[in-house]
């Protein structure tokens, strides 16, 4: 478990030695301000909750977190380091975890950034913070799947573009898959549990739920297994693309 | 003596490529192996199979009696790695860096600055311990990536063109650099400078497409070519013929050929046979024959040239 912290502290340390962290941070937080109060109509809704806030996060974050995965592996295999990393004493998902949780952590970082929003609605009215914690709990989670997936991608490509926007597609998909543009595209021909499966595997469907204040069980376990499933995924491509 | 890095029949494919053929090597303690070969012969191949960066398609290589494939763990432990080019984290210093690899090696508090201080010393990063590696000149990046292997103190170093891209006196302080620790250590060096080979290297390995050729000290490798030890005289015309009869009929002249004739006089070369002495030998003949000679040298064989023979002889 020391390895994974070392490789997280120096991710970070990446991170915060360079602009990437600030320009992130400042951009997310901005942006979903932004949206928030524009777009979301916080004030004009007349109501003391941050629904308007959480609503837009799958949206930010299919742009915004493939942004900050694309570089954890692309940029390893491109620039040669990957060949120091591989050679240390430590196993592949040491790295692969470490790479996420500093990444995961920039993102809650941002997540966090973000409570002037709440002292906002609190101040204007009375909402209920339990919704709000399970929001935000929610939102980092997905944020989590989001990053899983983008880390995976990177791994199979020296370039960064590519990595970005296959991580973003796929993304798209998994926010989409509870929609019924996507389910009837499968209904056509696919047999109604791997309809249902594929509906189920909608990030929105999950998040949600979430942002109602529900915690579910399985909605936690959905988002954990997702990103477990992706990093696993993600330990066999490093392997084996490593020296590619 | 103890062997420190075993490999056995280490073989690897890309795709169509058969880029190692089963390469076999014992290093001991204190032996310092140059490999040699031209591009593509497969020697970074076999280093990143050694190190553990790539798997074998068969065979393996062991570590201080670590199998690099089943262990790796422990046999990367003992490892210290320069790969090629010297691949390092741009966005850190040589402080922040050093520290990252001292953190994976497990290097406690208490020894940790003395050993990063010692590996700083030996390659002499103080003038840039504390600026970012990218702003770096290519000698130093390189001094940085020398620093990384050496700082955990392993009983095996890989080092895959360690003075590519240096100056001459950076080429020389790594030489010694690795002088001075071959005694504790067992080193592999890849290199394209053979000069290197003479000057660091107790055993000189070729490979060409991915099998060793030759394994052997410098002067034997030398000993492949088959000038050496040949002579080359030049005489008189008159005086040739004569002369000529005579080398021939030594034990150990295998032929003496002309190789030019201006002026009146004539250029010879006297080939050994076996690469045996013949250089006292030729010298009592001619004193014998009273021949008068203007010239007489043993021929200096370069290792570029054994090198060019025995790399472009396979293919043919």
């Amino acid at each position: 478990m020391a390895n994974t912290w070392y490789i997280a502290k120096r991710e970070l340390f990446g991170y915060f030695g360079s602009p990437l962290a600030y320009v992130f941070i400042v951009i997310f937080v901005a942006l979903t301000g932004a949206f928030a109060f524009y777009i979301g109509a916080l004030f004009e809704r007349g109501q003391a909750d941050l629904q308007s806030f959480f609503i837009y996060h799958p949206w930010l974050y299919l742009i915004l977190v493939p942004a900050i995965a694309m570089r954890l592996w692309a940029d390893e295999r491109k620039s040669g380091t990957i060949e120091l990393l591989m050679t240390l004493p430590i196993e592949a998902w040491q790295a692969i975890l470490g790479k996420f949780l500093a990444a995961w952590a920039t993102i809650g970082l941002a997540l966090i950034l973000t409570f002037p929003m709440w002292i906002t609605v609190n101040y204007l009215g009375d909402p209920d913070n339990g919704v709000i914690l399970a929001s935000y709990l929610g939102s980092f989670l997905m944020a989590g799947a989001f990053l899983a997936i983008g880390s995976c991608i990177s791994a199979l490509t020296k370039n960064q573009v590519i990595a970005f926007v296959v991580s973003a597609v796929i993304c798209f998909l998994f926010v989409m898959s509870g929609a019924e543009l996507v389910l009837n595209f499968f209904r056509a021909w696919a047999p109604e549990f791997m309809v249902d499966v594929i509906g189920g595997l909608s990030f929105l469907t999950h998040f949600e739920q979430l942002t109602k204040g529900v915690i579910d069980l399985a909605d936690l376990v959905f988002f954990l297994s997702f990103i477990v499933f992706w990093l696993f995924a993600n330990t066999i491509i490093v392997e084996m693309k490593k020296a590619d | 003596m103890t062997v420190l890095i075993s490999t056995q029949n280490l073989e690897k494919k890309f795709g169509d490529i058969h880029a190692v053929r089963g390469i076999s090597l014992d290093v001991q303690k204190g032996e310092v192996l140059g490999f040699l070969g031209p591009n593509g012969a497969g020697k970074s191949t076999t280093m990143k199979m050694i190190t553990g960066f790539l798997t074998p398609d068969t065979g393996t290589a062991e570590i201080c009696g670590f199998d690099i494939v089943k262990e790796p763990i422990e046999a990367k432990r003992r490892i210290g790695y320069l790969p090629e080019g010297a691949p390092l984290y741009s966005d850190m210093t040589p402080h922040s860096f050093l520290n990252f690899i001292a953190d994976i090696h497990g290097i406690d508090k208490s020894s940790r600055s003395d050993r990063i201080a010692d590996a700083v010393n030996k390659t002499g990063l103080e003038p840039v311990y504390h600026q970012v590696i990218d702003t770096l000149s290519k000698g130093f990046k390189r001094r940085v990536g020398l620093a990384q292997a050496i700082l955990n103190d392993p009983d095996v170093l890989i080092l895959d063109e360690p003075t590519d891209g240096l100056d001459p006196n950076q080429k020389h302080l790594v030489r010694e650099l690795i002088s001075a620790m071959a005694k504790e250590k067992a080193i592999i060096i890849s290199t394209h400078i053979l000069e290197e080979v003479e000057a660091v290297c107790s055993r000189a390995v070729v490979i060409d497409q991915g099998r060793v050729i030759v394994d052997g000290t410098a002067d034997e490798l030398q000993g492949r070519s088959a000038l050496y030890n040949a002579v080359t005289l030049k005489t008189a015309e008159a005086s040739a013929g004569a002369l000529i009869e005579k080398l021939e009929a030594l034990e150990f002249v295998k032929q003496v050929e002309t190789l030019s004739q201006m002026n009146g006089t004539k250029r010879l070369r006297a080939i050994p046979i076996d690469g045996k002495p013949i250089a006292s030998d030729i010298t009592s003949v001619i004193q014998e024959q009273g021949t008068v000679v203007q010239e007489i040298y043993v021929e200096q064989v370069r290792l570029d040239d054994v090198f060019r023979q025995l790399t472009t002889a396979e293919g043919e």
